[in-house]
């Protein structure tokens, strides 16, 4: 059955840290928290967990109010940040200290920890301690307690955030197989919209301790309802552009009027502005129907595999996304292509018109 | 400025090294060109930071030697070896004023205080410190404080190189790119060599015009960003640069096949000499994926498929053997199964982990990259 | 902001409170209640509001074991702060001389207070012991039983052997807390030794030289052992400091109301020095010019 919340506030010492915030989550899938730092995933989690009570509103689980009730009580297991395992126990005995204080038989605990250990792939450490252990190790070794109670709900909060970056990429992916499995409601907060689009399920975008949208994650990537949404949920950020829709035309600033068409074509006069993803921005031209800007290279950032061409057009900064190694000078003068059918609306109140592939005005 | 020579270098913090195994670097012969920008990029304990300390003389290597413009420094101590060097954590000196700070090089080194103030201007303007000079450099932010401890080495006229140990670890993310930005347009100007110590793949090839990737205590390869994205010498870069890294299969060479677990994929002519087991290396962006048989491609079951917005990455099972396809936002991934192409000019055959260089001289229909 | 589960932790806390109540806060109410009445027997006491206070304010003796007080209390901190420093400066920063040296230095902090005012009345006889009978075999007549400044010096060398090695222990924790890039960077900026402690080494250990420096303060004004053992505030009144003269007072005339009331402005002005130097060294070398 499900966690839900119910109109939840949080303030500490007069400061909003969870701003009214209503939220379903219901067992056996996936929920990424994304936001940025202080933006109140770990606030919300630690409500969710009831470590925290809430200044106003209810938690109910199963339908029971469970708002108060301490965490002790509660049927949830945590993963944080820092790699939090007993330091004097092995890796083994980690795992089984949750059976361990709910009374589990010796055989039920040996047969579950060598279960998760083997999901973990870390049943070859069982016998180390977790100062033996690599960081990706101890993480796993916290995640594997975590996961070996099978609790209620899950909460993990930017767990691979201490790990390098190919390990986290490892450890994605293997997320993504852990949990599809399971019955709990897993909660998982991170700042990386990339993240949240590996590990897929549903994601709430959060700003200053208010939720903003909540939905499956790959929607809500393409069909961010207000600006905001769509900057915290962009990597590379989104691009903006101010135009005018007028005869049925969209002008933008210094580049070509294009005429109304496909999904823009239902557009009311006035001022507007049009998001582009950083991949949806082309340094050559694709197709006739491609809008040009003039910009000017401020640098050109190199992942390994992609090229992040920081441009600079009209005063505002843009990122062109390129597959593979490119090399830029600073000072270069480019031509930046979009093709219209990809551009995102959103009205002078930063809220969307439309996006691409999404006819739906927004009411109000 | 300075050309650095490493000659047979090698260091191990044992006294009486054994084996390999002892050594935090193995013996290399590298020389670094003046006035040009190096990265050196590995994951932690590779020995990235005892390269540099050794170049910088705060470590004095077990074995070989380093030579600035020919000239044996290996003996000498940091501050007669003419280097600057930027820490993890900003240095600085906190009761002086930002001024004060950059001109205390100069000071100690007993220049007109005429002098050190166009010096000291100069170089705060390149660094737009100059708003700041007056103030104490203790109450500054840590980029701040990063751009003065990178302005006490430019200040110098005689530094030789300036060497960075992974200094924007504290810097707040979104002035991280205006800090990248200003150390190329420094290095733009100062034309000074180099040596930038970073286990971010982003930040290495960014700044560099060379990047040196380090794993193990060995350097497996120097070269361009491009040339380490498209060309790979040692499997191990195939797997760090790039994101996801490069698919490597252990295969069976013979006569131009390379056979995986049953399935046989023509690597093209120019390895047509090779015979026995190999890894074959190609990255994920540059495999295809096609619903349907196609000649030259070997069929696979495919796993799963992950939406990551600007692309998508299709897991899929060739036997064995696990395999990434990087595909483009909205292309159709076949489900269950489909048929994967290996484009033989991207794919790299590697022995024991290091590239085999084509053989070039074989003729061939298939065109090699580069 | 409540904290219903966490309610327990309160009464984890009520035996410190208890602890504490009884050996602080009870002693000091009753030393209140003393500076304002007199009392003649249990049953048989008199208010007198602030007649004590006054009394004792226009006290000379007291003002005399005030000044003496603040020379004494100055010297220490002038000479035991650069010493300490000095000293931890000096010894080794790593390998087995760091822990024997950190052994060798904290020994008289290890001694009784009693045993250390026997050894040096010992020491400094002028008959036999070692110090003495040496500065008077050189010509110098010294004798701290009869002569004031003698005396007076003794008290002086004897606090600052006793506590200047926490000074050292104070400030060689400080120098060994400094990243050791800082070093490295002074030496690429072809920094002198001198620049280096002015630069570095001194800034980075203001935190600990102002634990120092409020701790030596203290303890140096609240000085009874040593003078105590040594003369017992003689000859004369010259090494009469404050508690001694308060002692003198309460157990000696056994004058309780002006005791008292003495006790109250002495604490006062402990607490009004150590956050003087409080606040003068939050300030120095932060930039902070207000």
């Amino acid at each position: 059955m499900a966690l839900v919340l119910e109109n939840v506030s949080k303030s500490v010492a007069g400061e909003l840290h969870i701003d009214n915030i209503s939220l379903q989550l219901e067992p056996g899938t996936f929920n990424v928290l994304l936001g940025r730092t202080l933006s109140g995933k770990t606030s919300l989690m630690r409500l969710m967990a009831g470590l925290d009570r809430p200044s106003k509103g209810r938690v109910l689980m199963d339908g029971k109010d469970v708002t108060g009730l301490p965490v002790r009580k509660r049927d949830v297991a945590m993963v944080y940040q820092q790699f939090i395992n007993y330091p004097s126990m092995t890796v083994y005995k980690n795992i089984a200290s949750p059976l361990r204080l709910a009374k589990v038989d010796a055989a039920e605990i040996d047969r579950r920890v060598r279960e998760v250990a083997e999901m973990l792939h870390i049943e070859d450490l069982l016998e180390r301690l977790p100062v033996e252990l690599s960081g990706g190790q101890q993480q796993r070794t916290a995640i594997a307690r975590a996961l070996v109670k099978d609790t209620q709900l899950l909460l993990l909060d930017e767990p691979l955030v201490n790990l390098d970056y190919k390990l986290r990429e490892e450890l994605r992916i293997e997320m993504r197989d852990i949990f599809k499995r399971r019955k709990s409601i897993v909660v998982y907060a991170t700042t990386e919209p990339l993240e949240a689009l590996a590990l897929g399920g549903n994601t709430a975008v959060m700003d200053e301790g208010r939720l903003e949208q909540f939905g499956n994650t790959i929607d809500v990537y393409q069909h961010p309802q207000s600006i905001k949404i769509a900057q915290a949920f962009s990597d590379p950020a989104m691009n903006f552009v101010r135009g005018e829709v007028a005869e049925k035309t969209v002008k933008f600033g210094s580049a070509a009027e294009i005429p109304l068409q496909g999904h823009l074509f239902d557009l009311t006069e006035g001022d507007y502005q049009f998001g582009m993803r950083a991949g949806h921005l082309h340094l050559n031209r694709k197709s006739a129907a491609d809008v040009a800007f003039q910009a000017d290279v401020d640098l050109a950032e190199i992942s390994g595999s992609e090229t992040f061409v920081h441009v600079a057009h009209n005063g505002s900064s843009w990122i062109v996304q390129r597959q593979g190694v490119h090399q830029h000078a600073m000072g270069e003068q480019v031509e930046v292509y979009v093709d219209p059918s990809r551009l995102y609306v959103f009205n002078r109140h930063g809220e969307r018109v439309v996006s691409p592939g999404n006819f739906q005005e927004v009411l109000n | 400025m300075a050309r650095i020579e490493l000659k047979n270098l090698a260091h191990s913090y044992h006294s009486k090294p054994k084996s390999e195994a002892d050594y935090a670097l193995q013996q290399m012969d590298h020389v670094w060109e003046d006035g040009q920008a190096y990265a050196l990029l590995g994951p932690s304990g590779c020995g990235k930071t005892t390269l540099l300390n050794i170049i910088s003389g705060l470590v004095k290597p077990s074995e070989g030697t380093v030579s600035f413009d020919g000239e044996d420094v290996s003996a000498l101590l940091p501050q007669e070896r003419n280097i600057a060097q930027v820490f993890q954590f900003p240095v600085i000196y906190d009761t002086m004023s930002v001024y004060d700070n950059l001109a205390f090089p100069l000071r100690n080194r007993g220049l007109a205080e005429t002098d050190i103030r166009a010096r000291v201007n100069e170089v705060a303007e390149m660094l737009e410190l100059d708003d700041v000079l007056t103030r104490r450099a203790a109450n500054l932010s840590a980029d701040a404080k990063q751009k003065i401890s990178l302005g006490r080495g430019l200040v110098r006229s005689d530094v030789a190189a300036i060497l960075f140990d992974e200094p924007l670890t504290v810097i707040d993310p979104h002035l991280k790119l205006y800090l990248r930005r200003k150390l190329k347009q420094i290095h733009a100007r100062f034309k000074l060599t180099m040596v930038y110590v970073t286990h971010d793949q982003l930040e290495a090839l960014t700044f560099a015009d060379k990047v040196v990737v380090m794993h193990a205590g060995q350097v497996v390869q120097i070269g361009t960003p491009q040339e380490l994205f498209e060309n790979p010498q040692h499997t191990f870069v195939g797997y760090f640069i790039g994101s996801p890294g490069m698919n490597i299969l252990p295969c069976n060479m013979d006569k131009g096949l390379a056979t995986i677990s049953g399935s046989v994929i023509p690597v093209g002519a120019v390895h047509e000499s090779l015979s026995g087991a190999h890894e074959l290396g190609i990255r994920p962006e540059f495999l295809r994926l096609h619903a349907a048989a196609v000649a030259g491609t070997v069929k696979v079951t495919i796993r799963e498929t992950e939406d990551l917005g600007s692309c998508q990455i299709a897991r899929v099972k060739m036997g064995d053997h696990s395999l990434k396809v990087k595909l483009d936002e909205g292309d159709t991934v076949p489900t269950e199964e489909g048929y994967l192409e290996f484009p033989p000019k991207w794919i790299r055959i590697y022995a024991d982990g290091k590239l085999v260089e084509p053989d070039r001289s074989l003729k061939s229909d298939v065109e090699i990259a580069q | 902001m409540k904290k219903w589960e966490d309610n327990k932790a309160w009464f984890m806390v009520i035996p410190v409170f208890l602890v504490v109540a009884v050996s602080a806060i009870l002693p000091l109410m009753t030393v209140v209640n003393y500076s304002i009445q007199d009392i003649f027997g249990p049953d048989n006491r008199v208010f007198v509001g602030l007649e004590w206070y006054q009394e004792v304010l226009s006290d000379t003796r007291l003002h005399d074991a005030l000044k003496r007080q603040l020379l004494f209390s100055s010297l220490v901190l002038l000479i035991e702060i650069p010493l300490g420093v000095l000293i931890a400066m000096l010894m080794p920063k790593r390998g087995w001389g760091a822990s024997l040296s950190l052994v060798l230095v904290a020994l008289p902090l290890l001694i009784p207070w009693n045993v250390i005012g026997t050894i040096w009345i010992i020491f400094t006889r002028p008959d036999i012991g070692l110090f003495g009978a040496a500065i008077n075999a050189l010509g110098v007549p010294f004798d701290h039983t009869a002569a004031p400044f003698d005396a007076w010096v003794t008290v002086l060398l004897m606090e600052v052997w006793h506590w200047t090695p926490l000074v050292v222990l104070l400030a060689y924790a400080g120098l060994q807390a400094i990243p050791e890039a800082y070093f490295q960077a002074a030496r690429i900026d072809g920094a002198s030794t001198w620049a280096t402690f002015r630069y570095i080494q001194l800034p980075k250990m203001r935190g600990v030289l102002t634990i120092a420096v409020l701790l030596r303060f203290m303890d140096s004004f609240l000085i009874y052992a040593e003078p105590f053992v040594l003369t017992g505030g003689g000859p004369g009144n010259s090494t009469t400091f404050l508690s001694i003269y308060l002692v003198k007072l309460a157990v000696g005339q056994f004058d309780l109301g002006p005791a008292a009331a003495f006790s109250m402005i002495y604490f006062l002005i402990v607490l009004l020095f150590c956050w003087l130097f409080y606040q003068a060294l939050l300030k120095v070398g932060t930039g902070d010019k207000s």
